[in-house]
Parts: structure tokens; sequence; C-alpha cells
């Protein structure tokens, strides 16, 4: 137990620490030009790669299963512009079917 | 004159305590639905790290100080599978490196001195930085900071729930509820993409490229940190709208 107790306060301190480095190292300084360029496409760099490891991801590192027809399935209706609650839903639902049907 | 500068300045603030405020709600708001799929894999992080001999107090605590989905999960994984104390911290700090790309794009929109805008950087987690990115480098804080607290108070309450009552929402997988995640970001991602130029759209091309390619042969979490290379691009001028 108390290695499970050091290792939440070891976790714990690390993410705060990773969190606080950049507003530390830059206090109320602005970025310059060059950086603001490439953080201006971080969001669509991490959230591209985070919906591909969120799809893909296991407990093995790497598992085609149910999450990517529900994936499949969101990205259709988005392209339909239908609203967030509906994407998100369908695509549950689709994961959920697909489970139920192919284990 | 010193009146009226006064007078100014305290207008001003109050307009901006106003903008605040409008900015936490709709944060808030704009979260909720991450907030509810966050309590349901608080649950199943409380059921799981229960499972593995953890007590009451050890697994609430790791959710109340950490609120971390990926770490947390990551550290219980490694322990489940007979990894020591290092190997799981290691994980988790791998899989939350992308946070000091996060928090080094959102620095300049926090606010106030640089103990202060550390403490306010506590509030990014993927979900709040991206619905609070404003395109071109500029974050709402307020959105940030309200779209996290109810996502942190879920993270939290899910836990306790799932330490104490056990599995209340089922199987998570069998409820097809692991989806949810990955289709939240999609959804955030087209957001992005309906806003920006074409080069936005060839860094994401590029990243989920990359991804896919590492995933298979490095440790979670790599994948994630080596796509942000891909926002390199914007030094260049390829795909950039004249």
């Amino acid at each position: 137990m108390i290695t499970v107790w050091a290792t939440i306060l070891a976790v714990a301190l690390a993410n705060a620490a990773i969190k606080a480095t950049g507003p530390i190292l830059l206090g109320n300084r602005d970025l310059p030009p060059k950086a603001k360029a490439v953080t201006a496409l971080l969001a669509s760099a991490l959230l591209a790669a985070l919906v591909v490891t969120e799809t893909l991801g296991g407990e093995g590192r790497f598992a085609l299963d149910a999450r990517l027809v529900g994936l499949t399935v969101a990205s259709l209706v988005l392209l339909l512009r239908a609203p967030v609650l509906v994407v998100v839903a369908l695509a549950v639902v689709a994961t959920a079917l697909t489970r139920a049907c192919f284990g | 004159m010193v009146v009226s500068g006064e007078k100014r300045r305290s207008e001003y603030g109050t307009e901006r305590g106003h903008d605040d405020e409008k900015g936490y709600l709709a944060g808030a708001r704009a979260a909720a639905p991450f907030a509810l799929a966050t309590a349901m894999l608080g649950v199943s992080f409380g059921v799981l790290a229960r499972s593995l001999g953890w007590g009451i107090a050890a697994p609430i605590a790791f959710s109340l100080v950490a609120f971390s989905g990926s770490a947390q999960f990551a550290v219980v994984a490694v322990f489940g599978a007979g990894g020591g104390a290092p190997a799981a911290i290691m994980a988790a700090v791998l899989l939350n490196t992308r946070f000091l790309a996060m928090g080094l794009a959102v620095a300049p929109s926090l606010k106030g001195g640089r103990l202060r805008r550390a403490v306010e950087a506590q509030a990014v987690v993927d979900s709040s930085w991206a619905l609070a990115s404003r395109g071109g480098g500029q974050f709402d804080r307020a959105r940030m900071i309200g779209a996290t607290v109810p996502q942190y108070v879920a993270w939290v309450v899910g836990t306790v729930v799932g330490v104490l009552v056990g599995d209340v929402v089922g199987d998570v997988e069998r409820l097809g509820l692991d989806a949810l995640f990955p289709t939240f970001f999609l959804v955030l991602l087209v957001e992005q993409l309906r806003n920006d130029d074409r080069r936005t759209a060839m860094v994401a091309l590029l990243a989920a490229l990359l991804a896919l390619l590492l995933m298979p042969f490095t440790p979670p979490g790599v994948p994630v940190i080596a796509a942000c290379v891909t926002a390199l691009l914007g030094l260049s001028n390829l795909g950039r709208r004249p």
C-alpha cells in the first residue's frame, strides 16, 4: 500500500509540474510569433492524434474493434452537420450494437 | 482626471468580470456532455482500483490530486499486470507530456503572475483546452476553467461511486461508452477544421497518420506527443491562405 500511495503522490506532482512548466517559463510574456504560428496548429494535431489513439488504443497497443464502427458512423453524420448529441448518441449505439452482434 | 480614470478602470473591471462569468458558464455548459462521460469513466476507475485491493481512500485520493483519466488508468494497468511503481509513474508521465505543449500554448492567455498562471494551468485537460481554443493560438481562459470544473467534480464523484457502490453503469464497453471520448474529440476537430485554413486540415491528417503508424511500436502517450511535431508546419508557407 505504501507503494500505491507513493505512486499516487509522484504522479500528482509530475502532472502538476508538467502543466505548470509553460506558464512558469513564459510568465506574462507572449509567445514569439513563430511559436504562436506553431501553437495555433497544435489543437488540430492533438485532436487528430487523440481521435486515432482513443479509437484504436487498448490493452494491447493496437486494437481494431467496434469503436471503429462507432467513429465511422460519427464521421458520416458529422458530414451531414447533425447536432453534437445526435452524433455522440449514434456513435455509442453503433459501437454497442456492433459488440452485441460480433462479440 | 484621476476620478474619471478610476471610474473608467472600475467600469472596465466589472465588464471584464461579467465577461469572465459568462465565459465560466459557457465553458461549463459546453463541457456538460464530457462531464457525463467523465463520471462514467470515474466509476470504472473506482471499480478497477478497488478490485486491485487499493481500498477506499487511495483511489479517491488519486482522482482528487491527479485528475487525469489516462494517467490513472495507466497506473492501474501497470500495477494490474504486475509492474512496479517506476514503470507505472513512467507510463503516467509519458501519457501526460502532451500537457507541456498545451500549457505553453495556453500560457499567454492566462491571468496574473507566474504562480497564478501555473495554478490556472492546472485546469488544462484535453477537452477543456480544445473547447477554449479560439484559433490562431488564442485561448479563452474563463471558458477553459469553466469547462474543467464540472469534469473534475464528475471524475471525483464517479470514482467515489465506483469505489463504494461498484459498477453501477454496467460494462462501459458493452454499452459502447468507450466510443464517447474519441467521438467528442472528432467533433472538436471538425469544429477546428470548419473554422481554419487548409493547412489545419493538412496538419490534422499528418498527425493522425503519424499516430497511427507509431501506435503499434511505441508505449501509449508517445504517438500523441510525436503527432504534435506536425504543428511545426505552422513555420512553413504550405497551404497558407493568401
